[in-house]
């Protein structure tokens, strides 16, 4: 479980300026939960991401997950970011390989279980091919692999499907949930995209920019397995345009 | 198809050369130009034949001046360009020195290195190393930079060490930025060995060049550059090959 409480970050920008980028956040996850987070640009949905990662120390409150404060970065994670970065000299198997590499665990033992990500992941066939001669929605693939390969009981995924066409984007969606069936972990989704939030999610964390605060957090009340027409199921639109209201509301008017 | 398109591609460019090669022929022999205000290319060609064993010695030693600086561009830049990244306290102390270094220019110094280093080929080595360490430092400190931020993130969370996320990312993510400041500095090497052949030297591709010219036997010093340029144009080709060996990844998609 992971636990946050008053969780604040400001820093200083270059100029000297304190920036506030997400302040008083209160919000608690529990195991296997998936939860979205979403938001206009620039509310620290991805600040939040790194709070939690122990990439960055918070600078008010507390951050514990299972118990243990969270100080330093912990290696029971996998990221996931918009981009795929994947290393252009590694093939596809090498690529997943990478994140048990870094972690100081031997590759080799490894190669069977990267299969049968990438197999699960509908790479199968794939294993010697490069990045480059992949579709940016197979590259994503690839880097959702090496995430899982270490077996994380977290996955942190900032805008993984951004950088998507609209159609990839919908198939990625079923597929990361068909993926999360199989392999239950605990999901930090950050997008900005409301239908993809909730599609998704089993609670969604509405945030509002300047400084980042939780504006609400939605319990989504649909049945899983989720398919895309979902989207047109009443409760599917209620929690859509409640998101909508609660982005939108408190922007002061262009006029 | 495709042998056509590659005669093409081959042809062309022969052609062309062949035919300003015979317009400069033509040229000096019709307005009777003298040999040494502009030798025609069998001139040269014939100079340069009868040349042909003691251009090897000079060749050599050229060639074993350039490749000297070079290797020592690329010993000595790359690992600053290393430090200068990985420390700001070194990279404020080290960036306005290597700058200055840069901005005084080389064939200013050379007379006074010379003076200092005395005779031989050393001081030219040093003379091509300070001509072409610059693009080296600059284009691995910018590969080193260029790490994407998410990739660095990915380390730190899985704790991996800085010396193993250097070898395993940053250092192979720099690759093609090192190839390229080491494609620059190469060419560079060339024209600093000659720069320092010039200021004092009784051998080398260079001292040929100069002591021709001083003698009036121009075509001598044009075989002279031809040579200069086809070494330049070889040692390019050998880094760019070595650059495709060790960075297969980079050919584009489709080619084979």
């Amino acid at each position: 479980m992971i636990r946050l409480d008053h969780v604040g970050k400001t820093y200083r920008t270059r100029r000297g300026d304190l920036v506030r980028a997400v302040e008083d956040i209160t919000l608690e996850v529990g195991d296997n939960e998936f939860v979205t987070l979403v938001g206009a640009s620039g509310c620290g949905k991805s600040t939040l991401l790194k709070l939690v990662a122990g990439l960055t120390p918070a600078t008010a409150g507390s951050i514990h997950i299972g118990g243990q404060a969270v100080r330093e970065p912990f290696p029971d994670v996998g990221f996931v970011f918009q981009q795929p970065v994947l290393l252009p000299w590694r093939s596809v198997l090498d690529n997943v390989l990478f994140s048990v590499e870094m972690l100081g665990l031997e590759p080799r033992q490894y190669r069977k279980p990267a299969g049968d990500l990438l197999e699960l992941t509908g790479l199968g066939g794939f294993e010697t091919k490069y990045p480059r001669e992949l579709s940016g929605g197979m590259q994503q693939r690839v880097a959702i692999c090496r995430a899982l390969l270490p077996d994380p009981s977290l996955l942190l995924m900032d805008e993984p499907f951004g950088a998507l066409d609209a159609m990839t984007r919908e198939e990625m969606s079923l597929e990361l949930l068909r993926i999360w069936e199989e392999r239950r972990k605990t999901i930090l989704f950050v997008t900005h995209s409301i239908p993809e939030a909730i599609l998704l999610a089993d609670r969604v964390v509405v945030m509002t920019p300047r400084p980042g605060r939780i504006a609400r957090v939605l319990t989504v009340d649909l049945p899983r397995p989720r398919t895309m027409a979902m989207e047109f199921d009443p409760r599917f639109k209620a929690a859509s345009d409640e998101v909508r209201d609660l982005i939108f509301s408190r922007r002061i008017p262009a006029r | 198809m495709r042998l056509r398109h590659l005669l093409v591609e081959a042809v062309v460019p022969i052609v062309t050369v062949l035919g300003v090669l015979l317009a400069w022929e033509a040229a000096t022999r019709a307005f009777r130009i003298p040999n040494f205000i502009m030798p025609a290319p069998s001139a040269i060609l014939v100079e340069g034949w009868a040349w042909r064993y003691r251009f090897l010695g000079h060749t050599w030693v050229t060639l074993y001046e350039t490749l000297g600086g070079f290797a020592l561009s690329m010993a000595v830049g790359v690992p600053l360009a290393v430090l200068i990244v990985y420390s700001p306290a070194l990279r404020r102390a080290l960036y306005p020195l290597i700058v200055l270094m840069q901005s005084v220019p080389k064939i200013a110094i050379a007379p006074v290195l010379l003076l200092v280093l005395g005779h031989g080929e050393f001081p030219k080595v040093i003379v091509a190393f300070l001509v072409a360490f610059f693009p080296v430092v600059v284009d691995t400190a910018t590969g080193l930079a260029a790490t994407p931020p998410e990739l660095l993130d990915l380390s730190r969370s899985y704790r991996a060490s800085a010396f193993k996320t250097f070898l395993k990312v940053r250092l192979p993510m720099a690759m093609p930025f090192i190839f390229a400041g080491a494609k620059v500095a190469i060419t560079l090497s060339v024209i600093g060995a000659v720069v320092g052949e010039f200021v004092g030297s009784d051998e080398g591709l260079g001292y040929v060049i100069l002591s021709a010219t001083s003698y009036w036997k121009t075509e001598l010093a044009f075989s002279a550059m031809i040579l200069l340029s086809l070494m330049a144009i070889v040692l390019f080709g050998a880094v760019s090959l070595v650059e495709r060996l060790a960075c297969p990844w980079l050919a584009p998609a489709g080619e084979e």
